[in-house]
């Protein structure tokens, strides 16, 4: 199972959505599906139609940028990170 | 006793102000909506409902509702996309609120409808086909501040008439829910080339007098403005204001020749003339006008209002409320003759929306 790392910002959003959770997943974009099935919504605050990553939102799979179809394997550490946008 | 209550939509998130009917001593609470970009929050009377159009730099834009005045909220942005047809949603702007339908304005222009709360919404119009559509959704042709929808007012509860500004092209008019619109620009003025007859104009906001709903005033990027006949045609009233520019405005809820404005510098600044705090008021429908500054900060105030940051209450002797954008408000329990600084540090000030609850 991969381990999604979610921003503190995403968390006050969605009923009882932990930092972390375990998908079964083979790429980003299939993980991000995961997450919305548990927690309708949840895509729309990631991503945009396209569709593609916000602008300011970054994902890492095992340290390095990701794309939604990055591939995934059943160790990968995916950081989701709310990039600094201005004050 | 009445409640007063001002919903505070801030660059920072949403706050409530609250007192009685005397409107002397303010307790605020907040930031809601988790610190959002909060750019226009409004109370829909017969749900008890505030709703609050935000757009996060990270999250995107959604629609957040709260049914107990600010106590809980959820947010939605369930249907409030373009799609995959190739336009680009960048922010929600503006909301418009009756019982049993809200509607959400958003750049690029485009009006959202929910029928159900705000849990779930559908385009309703993007005005395509009206006169100038075919360039507003050109990013070399928006506005700064990327509003698209400034604007949207309903006819009372009537959900199947309302005005909509898009923002830069100007003022249009529905009446059958938006299916088919017309342009209400005739009148008014524009300092630059213009490609089409009835639009190219920067109307900045609307409202209109609920002492007679055929009298409407604008606030327009170049003079203010009156219409006698619900929009179809306007009047220029700019004569005795110290500047012909400002965002906000407001109607006296029982007099229809009384309103309020805020004069702006009209250039880079859009501050106060001067550094000098006021708001303006005409009693003859524009004849003249009235400088209203008593408790407002006169000297080095070099501070602005943005459209939707003024507001007026209902009481019999109405009371103000101004908002600016470096995060000082402002209220007059006496129609504007006295103020009184009711909260300093706010985050910037998007929009002011006043409820009185009995």
């Amino acid at each position: 199972m991969a381990d999604v790392h979610l921003p503190a910002t995403l968390i006050p959003l969605f009923a009882d959505l932990p930092r972390h959770v375990e998908v079964d997943a083979g790429t980003v974009d299939e993980a991000v599906d995961q997450l919305e099935s548990r927690w309708p919504g949840l895509r729309d605050r990631l991503c945009e139609p396209g569709p593609r990553i916000r602008t300011h939102i970054h994902f890492y799979v095992d340290q390095r940028r990701a794309s939604l179809d990055t591939p995934l394997d059943q160790r990968s550490r995916i950081e989701v990170i709310a990039a600094i946008s201005g004050g | 006793m009445a409640r007063t209550l001002l919903l505070v939509g801030t660059r920072k998130g949403c706050f409530v102000l609250e007192s009685d009917e005397a409107r002397r001593d303010w307790n605020l609470r907040g930031p809601y909506c988790e610190n959002w970009p909060v750019y226009h929050a409004v109370y829909e009377a017969s749900s008890g409902a505030i709703y609050a159009a935000a757009a996060s730099e990270w999250h995107g834009s959604a629609v957040w509702r709260s049914g107990d005045l600010g106590e809980t909220w959820t947010l939605s942005s369930e249907g409030i996309s373009y799609g995959e047809n190739g336009k680009r949603l960048s922010k929600v702007s503006n909301l418009a609120a009756s019982p049993g339908r809200v509607l959400v304005g958003v750049e690029e222009p485009g009006i959202f409808k929910s029928d159900d709360d705000g849990a779930t919404w559908s385009l309703l119009s993007t005005l395509e086909g009206q006169p100038g559509s075919e360039g507003w959704n050109d990013p070399a042709n928006q506005p700064p501040g990327h509003l698209g929808i400034s604007a949207l007012m309903l006819d009372g509860d009537d959900t199947s008439r309302f005005w909509a500004i898009v923002q830069g092209v100007g003022l249009f008019e529905t009446g059958d829910g938006g299916t088919n619109r017309a342009p209400r620009n005739t009148g008014l003025r524009a300092d630059w080339p213009r490609e089409h007859e009835e639009v190219g104009f920067c109307v900045h906001k609307l409202v209109r007098s609920p002492a007679d709903p055929s009298r409407m005033y604008q606030q327009n990027h170049v003079g203010m403005h009156r219409s006698d006949d619900e929009g179809q045609t306007w009047t220029e009233i700019t004569e005795g204001l110290p500047t012909e520019f400002g965002f906000a405005a407001a109607a006296h809820p029982h007099d229809r020749d009384t309103f309020y404005v805020v004069p702006l510098d009209p250039g880079h600044g859009r501050t106060m003339p001067d550094g000098h705090a006021a708001v303006w008021r005409t009693r003859d429908a524009g004849s003249s006008w009235q400088q209203l500054d008593n408790g407002l900060p006169t000297e080095d105030a070099y501070i602005g209002v943005l459209r939707e940051a003024m507001a007026i209450d209902g009481y019999d002797q109405p009371g103000l409320y101004v908002g600016t954008s470096t995060g000082q408000l402002f209220a007059s329990a006496d129609e504007g003759d006295s103020w009184n600084e009711i909260a300093s540090y706010l985050p910037a000030i998007s929009s002011v929306h006043v409820v009185v609850l009995d």
